[in-house]
């Protein structure tokens, strides 16, 4: 029986010592009308040499593609440690550290995970994890309305990520939070801080500040956080962890800084996986802190005054609080983390850095000779990080059909959520491009625009 | 020692990292970064010995018994985790064309098909990230519905005592008023009490069954009803449902919309507190209201449902799919066992929990709910023992801690004092429970002829026992270069 130990007379051994005469006996408490038959819907069990084959054949349908798709999800270089290590059993099959003593490792680590984000955020205090980007930025929305009691409002730029927009909405609306959007200026793709004066006489909880913004271009942070700040209204920085290596952190935005910092970790050691497991990050400033979801680890001392870790500020969880809870989050991403620190451990301050600076570099190579070929433009004028925008003279749609029958995934058609802005394609570049790449990239889209 | 503590400024791990450091030229200096960043500067080597020794001071599913009840830790194979991390699903980028991965959509589609095989529902979306989210999306589809056919009055989601906290945190979550109720002697929600609770005022009960006090509510038909009459909806909380797999499907049972825990059920790993995954399937009336995406089936052709084809949808909950990779260890996972595999799950999962409490109840300790079989878990209490010797739940789960085996839940559910909610799972053999209830026997005697050294448990571990209350008093949650 695949993964079930049990012998003919251990089984039997088990019943007698129950009491009862077979394994059926054990679910006679279940009213017989409610008793399925067998699952057929389920098919019959593979060995593992079948199984592995059947993988590999739908691995292999898949194959491998150049991609220069960015929006929210980054391909860089994962050292090989960071697997390696993440995969050991004690880490890959432990729980959440309910028991501390016997679970100092993991504890340990999202101790470790949490200074890292507080300092790459330039915040006081990290959680140890929420699921992704956008619902850490949902959470972020409900703590700024909870911190604020009076307003229910929250403003949210067009130059948000669209679905990060529409998870917000979904869960903030449930509480019958307000979500306003503000629009950006399309010729330099950023917020413009003078159109805030729109709302010089409204009041809100939040402003999200997005940096990079979708587009990948950079936003003026300092005077968008102060205005949030001038209206009484929290500052909530939503960033790409790998770009906080380069640009001021959301701590030092502004004269007082922002109040929280969320985003998507995955470009910390995650594969791009068709979308997850990833994991959000969530850091704030320390008088938030007991407002903040989601697991806190906390360094004490045991009976010998020995240093240790534990979960800490559970008042604040819903296993304790049940329904006064600051949210209902149990498991996080606890495995991404372990491979987040892992990662950041490898690659220190200047690695991140180069990684950080490479992308742009590659990025901005990318766009300098995309934008040379006839029916190629720049949307935007606003400086960028990693990702930047092109409107072309033909259908995006078109085009990327037939870079892809050259192997290239040239980058996100914008046609779906922005149709105000034409043929435009968002294309990201990071480390993992060579010259090469780039110059195979630029010949291949000047053949399908042609 | 920390990683922090390693670190000597100028080391560096040449080979993961770019050759040189590219122009930031480009980007305005206002908004170049000035502080440094704290991340160590330590070798590759340093690295994975620190790391690997953290490890090692965790317990584990791979190196100890661990029955946390209602979590299910059960051994997590391997060939999962190693056909899930194939190259080609790693390197696939969530919003690459629809054709570019078929052999992935193929497994999304097919373990959406199974899990609505296995469940009786009419529909099943993978999206939700953990069984909190699942709660939350199937809360929201509730509210969805009723507000859909304009009725607007039902502000109230009934939850059991006995419940896990997300339910009445989850219910909170979406604007609804939690109305809890109590458990009767046997274990069982008190009927009378749901009757005179539930009105036009009701959205909907959440219930997990088995229960979380281990047993089978044996009236569930009747609550489907007493709920179904008032305008509500049933919400079943799949965190048991590994208990009855093949034996009952939430969906004859009356459920109008589940969640799955595929990282207990299913058997993807715990990483240390995640990723989960809980699908959530829906009965034919919440079809409409469904999250998105959900993986379709033209032809031969795999495709997402988006927006369009659902208009009603409660809407993304996810930057992207939800946690795919663990959905691809779950699809693995049940390939592996297959349709006989499945019953094995419950039946050696109950046989485990029954066997355990029949030893552990002759060993002395007191069982909270004597007359009822176990589902796959159940629950020991310690009250008596504590209002004798002093000992705690809590003190006798550090001296197991001692003696190798992670302790079980305690202090959950908590309306039974002084418990232990035991979950052995079916992949633990009938040595490891017997060498677990000899362990317990001894504790007993300690407890009789030692309790100090019980009650200062654990005393193996690389710490002793830790101050929480210092740890929440004064917050020490970021470590800070001393100066």
């Amino acid at each position: 029986m695949p993964f079930i130990p049990h012998t003919e007379e251990d089984i039997a051994e088990m019943l007698a010592s129950i009491g009862a005469k077979t394994i059926e006996e054990l679910f006679d408490e279940i009213p017989k009308e409610l008793i399925s038959g067998e699952l057929t819907g389920v098919p019959p069990g593979l060995s593992e040499m079948e199984i592995s084959r059947l993988m590999m054949e739908r691995a292999t349908t898949d194959g491998f593609y150049q991609n220069f798709i960015g929006a929210g999800a980054y391909e860089h270089h994962i050292p090989a440690a960071v697997w390696q290590i993440t995969t050991r059993g004690e880490f890959y099959s432990s729980y959440t550290p309910y028991q501390a003593e016997a679970s100092q490792g993991t504890l340990q680590l999202l101790y470790e995970y949490q200074t890292m984000m507080a300092s790459l955020t330039g915040m006081d205090v990290s959680n140890a994890s929420m699921y992704d980007g956008a619902t850490a930025l949902a959470e972020a929305a409900l703590m700024a309305v909870r911190s604020h009691k009076s307003s229910r409002r929250i403003l949210i730029p067009k130059t948000v990520h669209p679905v990060y927009r529409q998870v917000v909405r979904a869960i903030v609306s449930n509480q019958k939070i307000e979500v306003v959007e503000l629009p950006f200026n399309t010729q330099s793709g950023q917020i413009e801080p003078g159109s805030l004066s729109d709302f010089a006489n409204e009041e809100f909880a939040a402003l999200v500040i997005p940096q990079p913004n979708f587009f990948g271009v950079l936003e003026q942070v300092d005077a968008l956080t102060d205005w949030a700040h001038s209206k009484n209204a929290f500052a909530i920085g939503v960033v790409n962890p790998t770009a906080l290596a380069l640009l001021t952190p959301p701590g030092e935005w502004g004269s007082k800084g922002a109040d929280i910092a969320v985003g998507e970790g995955q470009p910390l050691g995650i594969p791009l996986s068709s979308g997850g497991p990833y994991f959000g990050f969530m850091a704030c400033k320390n008088d938030l802190v007991r407002q903040m979801p989601g697991r806190i680890i906390g360094r004490t001392t045991d009976l010998d005054n020995k240093p240790g870790f534990v979960l800490t500020l559970q008042a604040r969880e819903q296993h304790i609080r049940r329904s006064k809870a600051t949210s209902n989050i149990c498991t996080n991403q606890g495995l991404m983390v372990t491979a987040a620190t892992i990662f950041m451990s490898l690659l220190g301050p200047e690695g991140l850095r180069r990684v950080a600076a490479q992308s742009h570099a590659n990025t901005l190579e990318l766009v300098e000779q995309l934008a040379k070929i006839n029916g190629v433009k720049r949307t935007f004028s606003g400086p960028v990080f990693h990702e930047a925008a092109l409107t072309l003279a033909a259908p995006v749609a078109e085009v990327l059909s037939k870079l892809k029958q050259k192997g290239i995934l040239g980058g996100l058609d914008l046609q779906g959520h922005y149709p105000e802005l034409g043929n435009a394609l968002l294309v990201c570049a990071t480390e993992t491009k060579t010259k090469n790449d780039l110059q195979n990239y630029a010949e291949a889209l000047k053949h399908a625009i042609g | 020692m920390l990683i922090f503590e390693h670190s000597r400024p100028g080391r560096r791990n040449y080979s993961q990292s770019p050759a040189t450091a590219a122009s930031t030229a480009k980007i305005p200096q206002n908004l170049l970064r000035k502080s440094p960043v704290l991340l160590p500067e330590v070798s590759e080597m340093d690295t994975v010995r620190h790391y690997t020794r953290l490890s090692q001071k965790n317990f584990s599913i791979d190196t100890e018994f661990y029955p946390l009840g209602s979590c299910t830790m059960k051994y997590n194979p391997r060939a999962c985790n190693s056909l899930a991390m194939l190259p080609q699903f790693l390197s696939r980028h969530p919003l690459a064309p629809e054709d570019t991965g078929q052999g992935f959509l193929a497994c999304m589609y097919e373990l959406q098909e199974t899990l609505k095989a296995i469940t009786g529902m009419a529909g099943v979306s993978l999206t939700p990230m953990a069984g909190a989210q699942g709660e939350l999306i199937g809360v929201m589809m509730i509210r969805a519905y009723h507000e859909a056919r304009g009725d607007f009055a039902r502000t109230e989601i009934i939850v059991p005592d006995a419940a896990h906290g997300t339910n009445p945190a989850t219910a909170v979550m979406c604007g609804f008023k939690v109305v809890e109720i109590a458990t009767d002697k046997e274990g069982n929600v008190d009927l009378a009490a749901l009757k005179a609770a539930v009105g036009p005022q009701t959205a909907g009960l959440m219930l997990t069954n088995p229960s979380t006090l281990g047993v089978f509510e044996k009236n569930v038909a009747e609550m489907s009803r007493v709920v179904h009459q008032a305008g509500g909806l049933l919400y079943y909380d799949g965190a048991n449902l590994n208990a009855v797999l093949g034996k009952v499907k939430p969906g004859d049972m009356g459920f109008d919309i589940i969640h799955i825990n595929l990282h207990k059920t299913f058997s993807t790993p715990h990483g240390g507190g995640g990723p989960g995954s809980a699908p959530v399937g829906v009965a034919e009336r919440l079809l409409p209201f469904m999250p998105i995406p959900i993986v379709a089936k033209d032809g031969n052709t795999y495709r997402w449902v988006t927006e369009k084809e659902k208009p009603q949808s409660i809407g993304r909950l996810s930057a992207h799919m939800g946690n795919a990779g663990v959905l691809l260890r779950a699809y693995i996972y049940i390939r592996l066992l297959g349709m006989h595999g499945m019953h094995r799950i419950s039946e050696f999962a109950t046989l485990n929990a029954n066997y355990l409490m029949a030893e552990l109840s002759k060993a002395g300790f007191e069982i909270a709910y004597p007359t009822r079989r176990a589902s796959h878990e159940f629950i020991v209490t310690l009250k008596d023992i504590k209002d004798k010797t002093g000992v705690t739940a809590m003190h006798l789960a550090k001296r197991l801690l001692d003696k190798g085996y992670h302790a079980p839940t305690t202090y959950f559910p908590m309306l039974v004092p002084e418990c232990l909610l035991i979950e052995p799972a079916e992949t633990e053999s009938k040595e490891t429970l017997d060498a677990f209830v000899k362990s317990m026997k001894e504790i007993l005697q300690e407890i009789e002829l030692q309790p100090d050294l019980v009650k200062g448990a654990p005393h193996t571990m690389p710490v002793r026992k830790l101050d929480d209350v210092k740890a929440a008093r004064e917050l020490d949650l970021a470590w800070k270069p001393s100066a």
